[in-house]
């Protein structure tokens, strides 16, 4: 897929205390879904231990910055909150289309990325990364 | 309930298509991906189900469709309206009878 193919597409972030389960998220979403969504991830912290650390998101939301936005995927505590943190740092025009999803981390990756293959709107994205917990 | 759900009032011009499931570990994650993706690529609304009449499920949406858990060896009804409906509709039985080998890239 072209790069100007994926950019019409939400991008989709995958943020992990753990860079194993991250990079295996991101490995179902390139393998299940496809390779027309742009898609980044990070866990870990700066010393390769568990946690997350805002750098580190920063550049996967830049890495699959989209101009339809981007959804992250998060786990526990810290992954949400530095992710917010992330998003704050973001400038005026982008913070407007970045958004954490409240919904499983891998299921939500593979279900976000496979509403947004089709071209759906950052926020039809985010509802399906958290369709499973109103079902 | 979906809402979604073709009506009654609609019947006539819904497009329709079946098509025997017999991929081993039936509608799983990855074929229903691909339920899903082929759905989207049309205008019409789809949907899916696993009898004629129904309950109908929305074909695009990954969630409903991966919740349906349905079995191999299962008779899947396809419905669509719209303008592509016919089209959909042949797409999607292609798919399940190809054992969901490849998407066709060609929808037309």
């Amino acid at each position: 897929m072209k790069e100007a193919d994926m950019s019409k597409n939400v991008g989709i972030v995958i943020v992990s205390h753990s860079s194993l389960v991250a990079q295996g998220a991101a490995d179902m979403v390139r393998q299940m879904v496809g390779d027309e969504v742009p898609l980044a991830w990070c866990g870990g912290n700066p010393d390769g231990d568990l946690g997350t650390n805002v750098p580190a998101i920063c550049n996967a939301i830049e890495a699959a910055w989209s101009e339809r936005g981007v959804a992250i995927l998060v786990d526990l505590g810290g992954a949400e909150t530095n992710s917010e943190m992330a998003i704050e740092m973001l400038t005026d025009k982008r913070r407007a289309k970045a958004v954490v999803c409240n919904g499983p981390i891998v299921e939500g990756a593979v279900m976000a990325a496979t509403e947004s293959s089709g071209g759906a709107t950052l926020e039809q994205v985010r509802r399906a990364a958290e369709e499973l917990y109103r079902l | 309930m979906n809402t979604t759900s073709p009506s009654m009032a609609q019947d006539a011009v819904l497009q329709r298509g079946e098509a025997r499931l017999v991929h081993e570990g039936g509608l799983h994650a990855r074929p229903s991906i691909k339920v899903t993706k082929l759905s989207k690529r049309f205008q019409s609304r789809v949907w899916i189900g696993l009898s004629p009449n129904g309950p109908w499920t929305d074909a695009k949406s990954i969630a409903r469709v991966m919740a349906m858990k349905t079995p191999i060896n299962t008779t899947i009804h396809f419905a669509a309206e719209g303008e592509d409906a016919e089209r959909a509709v042949r797409a999607l039985v292609a798919l399940v009878e190809g054992d969901f080998v490849d998407t066709p890239d060609d929808a037309s």
